[in-house]
């Protein structure tokens, strides 16, 4: 089916090989991710300022020095590594606009909230469920990281991890396919569907 | 093998199937607010594509919308601007907006239902994920990203993976309905099966507990579907749900014979299986409060707070974040529920501020005051619940107990609108989600019944409502 896509609106997913930024917390919610003050823009872009807006910054805007993003250490980490439920609660979209905006690709966590999970797909992030002994691993993995979507594996200085994902997912990130211009060329089976359907019109 | 009532939707629905890949679904309703979409309008703009169905979508304004003054201008800029483009977007798309004056505007889970847009059988998608309120009805209705909010625009469909099934059977009787309501018993709920208990499925509530339920309470019980991890929780409709939605603005014209189809089809098969069971007891339930910062951490009013340890079972995650949320809700572990003082009150949100959550809480508080200290403040669901309200004579009875009576809207559930919580404040409130923040920087949010809150409100701190006397 996915043989015809045209339309490119993502770019694809690549090899990367970082050190791992360790969230050492279980049910991350996307309200903490991005607070709801910065959920009234109406464009895509420039998200990542406000990423963990609330346990980044103090009521004057300072660093808070104990929270993770602020170690300069992390400042080239690509991957974030997290406990279970990630990004569960609010639906918005704006979560994972400001991941990617911040420069994160890879969530690794034991588990993840359903829409969060869908929306990565959306955007060129790639989620990737781990067990949780496996996770815990990987937040105290002080070397690089080196995440291989094609081949489903990650690796570290001393061993390689794989990883389950299904293939028609990894295929839109490797891709970085379009939907909904997939969607539209099933326009026929659409339109046959609507003439059988029993709902009517809302007006 | 029989099918259950989610599965039947479901085959009911899919447009495209292939094995080893998500199915495309049919949307039969797509509800559209103005934080979701001005990005999924852009991506149809910079393509060239036009809205599939314009007569499937209803667009209204919720979360961004002051709830008082509504004769001025919007002082917050970006919300004004976000307001705006909704507008513009439906002009440009020919989409039917609910807008700030309407008499239908309000929170788009409260009217979907009292325009009769919400219907049994149906797909229903939002950029929202308390879209799951409109299962209630015997709908498979679920938030989307906006991402998707674009892909059913375009196309009236969404890509998804079939998610498992998991029954919740709700069994037994209240002993006092009033005093321990819907809202307890999804809390009670989502405290035995915890954030992440229903992921990756759909929820059927079922029993006895779910049928004596009013279709108010049905949707309080399925608006927290998604607070237990369930993308989507339904009800299977009877007489109720058919009842409920006749006659509404909106009801389809062929109503009747709609109604005989679904009578007949809507229906869990006797030996059709769940992939997840959950059963829960309600004979002996008492009144939810919750201490912590998601909201699986809740106890019964008559407990205290607890010890980390004690919540967490061994589990040194649980434990940690446990420990977190007592820090961020300056609670100290072993203080009785009832020795929590609050500053605020707030009656409203998708989960509880339909008329009969109002006139429940407005029984409590009828003839007495709100306490010293203590700002309280209703938020009816929307502006058609507002005007059934005032049409009753529930305003007053909240205004003369100093409670402040605002305009429609999501409001201080998540405090996207001037009303947000200070540094600090605690607030006993009626909405859905007790994250950190939530209702303002640095706010403390412990989740209740309308009865709860207002019982609080009136002594300033919580009280067991069962022990009030009440009509």
């Amino acid at each position: 089916m996915l043989e015809s896509w045209t339309g490119i609106n993502m770019e694809k997913f690549k090899k990367i090989k970082t050190i791992v930024t360790p969230l050492d917390q279980i049910n991350v919610d996307t309200d903490q991710i991005i607070p709801k003050q910065f959920l009234k823009l109406v464009q895509k872009s420039g998200f990542g300022k406000y990423l963990f807006y609330n346990w980044r910054y103090d009521e004057n805007e300072n660093q808070k020095q104990d929270f993770v993003l602020n170690d300069n250490k992390y400042q080239n980490s690509k991957i974030l590594v997290s406990g279970e439920n990630f990004g569960c609660g609010s639906s918005r979209e704006h979560a994972v606009w400001a991941l990617q905006d911040y420069g994160f690709s890879v969530i690794i966590a034991p588990s993840f909230g359903d829409i969060f999970y869908s929306n990565c797909f959306k955007n060129g992030i790639l989620p990737i469920q781990l067990e949780e002994r496996m996770v815990e691993k990987l937040k105290h993995e002080s070397g690089e990281l080196e995440v291989d979507l094609e081949n489903q594996f990650l690796k570290t200085n001393t061993e390689q991890i794989p990883f389950d994902i299904n293939s028609y997912k990894k295929r839109i990130l490797l891709e970085g396919l379009d939907d909904i211009s997939q969607t539209l060329q099933l326009h026929d089976k659409i339109s046959e569907f609507e003439k059988h359907s029993k709902i009517p019109s809302v007006l | 093998m029989g099918k259950t009532l989610f599965e039947k939707i479901w085959d009911e629905h899919v447009v495209v199937e292939k094995a080893n890949s998500p199915s495309l679904i049919y949307v039969d309703r797509h509800l559209v607010h103005e934080v979701t979409s001005p990005q999924a309008f852009d991506g149809l703009r910079m393509n060239n594509r036009t809205v599939r169905r314009p007569d499937l979508t209803i667009a209204t304004m919720d979360h961004n919308v002051p709830t008082k003054d509504r004769g001025l201008p919007i002082l917050d800029q970006t919300s004004a601007i976000q307001i705006q483009t909704l507008e513009k977007n439906c002009k440009d798309f020919g989409i039917q907006l609910f807008d700030i004056n309407s008499p239908n505007q309000g929170i788009v889970h409260v009217i979907g239902p009292q325009l009769g847009i919400t219907l049994p059988g149906t797909t229903i998608v939002c950029g929202d994920s308390h879209t799951s309120t409109h299962g209630a009805f015997g709908a498979l209705a679920f938030g989307i990203g906006t991402s998707e909010v674009e892909h059913v625009l375009a196309s009236q469909t969404i890509w998804m993976d079939k998610p498992k099934s998991f029954e919740i059977r709700v069994e037994g009787k209240r002993k006092n309905p009033h005093a321990v309501t819907a809202k307890d018993i999804i809390m009670a709920i989502i405290k035995n099966i915890g954030t992440a208990g229903g992921s990756g499925t759909i929820v059927e509530y079922s029993g006895q507990g779910v049928s004596d339920l009013s279709m108010e309470e049905r949707m309080t019980i399925c608006n927290m579907s998604i607070e237990g991890g369930a993308r989507a929780g339904l009800v299977e409709p009877d007489e109720k749900t058919f009842d409920y939605l006749r006659n509404r603005k909106y009801t389809p014209k062929n109503y009747e014979s709609l109604v005989e189809y679904w009578r007949e089809n809507l229906k869990t098969d006797s030996d059709a299986k769940f992939d997840k069971t959950f059963t829960l007891r309600i004979d002996n339930i008492a009144p939810q409060v919750s201490w912590g910062t998601n909201p699986s951490m809740t106890c019964d009013v008559t407990e205290s707070v607890p010890f980390p340890e004690d919540y967490s079972k061994g589990d040194q995650n649980q434990k940690k974040s446990a420990e977190r949320a007592l820090e961020y809700m300056d609670l100290k572990s072993g203080t009785p529920i009832t020795e929590i003082k609050i500053d605020r009150v707030f009656i409203g949100s998708c989960t509880n501020a339909r008329i009969e959550d109002l006139i429940e809480a407005s029984k409590v508080i009828k003839g007495q005051k709100v306490a010293k200290n203590v700002l309280a403040m209703v938020v009816p669901g929307s502006q058609m619940v507002k005007k059934e309200a005032e049409e009753l004579g529930i305003d007053k009875i909240f205004i003369d107990a100093n409670f402040e009576w605002r305009e429609a809207g999501c409001s201080m559930c998540l405090g996207m609108n001037p009303d947000i919580l200070s540094p600090g404040e605690r607030c006993a409130s009626t909405s859905n989600r007790n994250f950190e923040g939530r209702q303002g920087v640095g706010g403390r949010t412990h989740l209740v019944s309308p009865v709860m809150a207002a019982a609080a409100a009136l002594e300033g701190h919580f009280v067991d409502v069962r022990k009030l006397d009440w009509d």
